[in-house]
């Protein structure tokens, strides 16, 4: 079993839950930008939730199918044809030998997941399948889809079925809000600039991809003064160069701050003012450029109560599909 | 030196030994990382060294953010006072500085730069008061570095010179980053150099270029069939500059996967090492070629 990819996107690549363990050596987690969505197609088509998909940014690929299967798109509202039939997202429905899978336009979001019944098959690489564009590690050949590939199938262990209702899932608002917890060096920027940076209105901006999203229209930072530190670099924003968390929002030059995201660049000398929580990382993932975002501050108490808050969310989902 | 702890959102905690790089502050990041793993936390999923800082990360899950914190603070006193000093390997990296594929880029990308009618060496020379670009090549190539980080993207060194502060080099980085660098360039920013694994974007001045391999995703260089990633915190590197024809063949060496680095093992004390900076690094250049 395989599928042929006709058209391929813009960029569509391989994904699963990502590639722990690697960051010390600049290789990151990668894996699914919205990780609920990947479980969610997973589960609707029988897979483990950890299984790889096709991750496809704002155009969806036209796929061939050699043998029938059970497939599940989930994620933005993109919606998907079987012969050119309009299918429903976020559920389970059957292709046959010879079927086409295509996409209309991009309602909303960014990102949808496409799982097969058997999962994308192709080889592991430092144990996960996603793929990594910048380093050409895993996926398909390390790159994004080509008109001409084919993509192995493994072999289907459970029966899929089913659909998650509206309810269950979850959409950024407009404009998005992305709780971040204040840190790192955020005791660089002066309080004005610190009160400013969370009144503001942001705007995503094109440069936003699976590294990072960047986003602008917000005031500049005002930097504390000091005398550079030896090894930083001449701009205020500059830091002997670090560590960046997942999720971390580096604001180069004070202007465009930009939050890392699963193929994030490890580190780098651009002082961080704080990090998105795990809770929202999924939500950036669903932004589309120009939509406008705030970034809301929260404690870290708040953020393993929304951490628990996106548990409960996705144990709701398995128990109405009975996973 | 007290480190300076702080949370990346609700999986990170971040760890600031120094706000400025010194060979001090990244013995202290390396004895920590290197205590946090042998005390195998539940709960911690990765163990990062920096240059002058380091961060571990977690899952709140299995372990409280606070609970993670105290441990890390607890073992503070233990690697502050643990010795400096590391069983390591010293290697030869062949540098084709003033190569004409960085030198095509740094054109395109002139606009972006702090001096645009000079090249990136040329500004890097007259920023640090020397004469011309082959005594920049000289006081860059002549002494040792030290890879005291590994990241950004897959396998790319930052490297620490290891002269006096006073002789150390030091190039701003470009005013607005570049969209594109050749792969296995030779770069510089601040104080550190580095070699980019992979093309991409990239803030650093451009120098030269190597010949050598330093990432393998499919593992098929001889020397990357084990470990993807070349360098390791700690390593020492010393550059040898090379002409267009030891360039082409070292590139040839490499295309028939050949090509065999000049590496040695060593140790490194940083207590001697402070003590006599060029005697520590005439042993090491002995060790490095067998005398």
């Amino acid at each position: 079993m395989a599928v042929k990819v006709i058209s391929p996107g813009l960029s569509t690549t391989v994904q699963d839950l990502g590639r722990p363990g690697y960051y010390h050596l600049g290789i990151p987690l990668s894996g699914g930008m919205d990780r609920f969505s990947l479980r969610a197609a997973n589960m609707l088509v029988g897979n483990d939730e950890g299984a790889a998909v096709l991750e496809a940014v704002f155009l969806g690929p036209e796929l061939e199918f050699t043998a029938p299967a059970t497939v599940a798109v989930t994620g933005g509202d993109l919606p998907p044809k079987v012969n050119g039939e309009e299918r429903s997202g976020w559920e389970a429905f059957p292709v046959k030998a010879g079927d086409r899978l295509s996409f209309g336009f991009l309602k909303s979001g960014a990102r949808i997941y496409i799982a097969v019944s058997g999962g994308i098959d192709v080889p592991l690489k430092l144990g996960s399948r996603s793929t990594y564009t910048l380093g050409a590690l895993g996926g398909h050949e390390g790159r994004a889809l080509q008109a001409g590939d084919e993509l192995p199938i493994g072999a289907s262990a459970a029966a899929g079925g089913g659909s998650v209702p509206s309810n269950l899932r979850r959409q950024p608002g407009n404009p998005a809000e992305l709780r971040m917890l204040p840190g790192l060096y955020w005791h660089r920027i002066t309080a004005d600039a610190g009160r400013r940076f969370f009144a503001d209105t942001w705007k995503v901006a094109p440069e936003a991809d699976r590294i990072g999203y960047r986003f602008r229209g917000g005031t500049p930072l005002d930097f504390v003064p000091r005398k550079q530190p030896f090894g930083a670099g001449s701009n205020p924003s500059n830091i002997v160069d670090a560590c960046y968390p997942y999720g971390s929002i580096q604001v180069p030059g004070g202007t465009e701050p930009i939050v890392l995201h699963r193929d994030a660049v490890s580190g780098g000398g651009y002082m961080m003012v704080g990090t998105v929580i795990s809770a929202d990382m999924d939500l950036i993932g669903q932004l589309q450029p120009h939509m406008p975002a705030r970034f809301v501050e929260v404690t870290m108490e708040q953020a393993l109560a929304a951490r628990a808050d996106r548990a409960a969310a996705l144990q709701r989902v398995r128990a109405h599909l009975g996973r | 030196m007290s480190i300076r702890f702080s949370f990346g959102g609700d999986e990170h905690i971040f760890a600031e030994v120094s706000e400025e790089m010194s060979l001090e502050a990244f013995f202290t990041s390396l004895s920590m990382t290197n205590a946090v793993r042998a005390a195998s936390i539940r709960g911690v999923t990765e163990i990062c060294p920096a240059n002058a800082s380091f961060q571990i990360k977690f899952d709140p899950d299995q372990i409280k953010p606070d609970d993670l914190l105290k441990e890390l603070q607890s073992m503070e006193g233990a690697a502050a006072k643990s010795d400096a000093s590391l069983k390591t390997r010293i290697m030869e990296v062949p540098v084709f500085y003033q190569d004409p594929w960085t030198h095509e880029t740094l054109m395109r990308f002139r606009e972006r730069h702090q001096d645009p009618k000079s090249t990136d060496l040329e500004y890097a020379a007259a920023v640090n008061g020397l004469g011309s670009v082959e005594e920049f090549v000289k006081a860059h190539s002549s002494q040792p570095w030290f890879v005291s980080m590994v990241g950004f993207v897959a396998g790319l060194p930052f490297l620490y010179q290891m002269v006096e502060r006073k002789r150390q080099l030091e190039v701003p980085k470009y005013l607005r980053p570049r969209t594109d660098t050749p792969k296995l360039t030779v770069g510089h920013g601040g104080c550190f150099s580095c070699i980019y694994s992979v093309r991409g974007a990239g803030g650093y001045q451009m120098f030269g270029i190597t010949p050598m391999p330093i990432y393998d995703p499919n593992q098929k260089v001889s020397y990357l069939q084990d470990e993807m990633c070349f360098f390791r915190p700690g390593d020492i590197v010393k550059w040898k500059p090379i002409t267009r024809d030891e360039y082409d063949a070292a590139l040839e060496e490499v295309e028939a996967n050949r090509f065999e680095p000049l590496i040695r093992d060593c140790t490194f004390s940083l207590s001697d090492f402070n003590r006599d900076i060029d005697g520590t690094n005439t042993k090491l250049m002995e060790v490095l070629h067998g005398r």
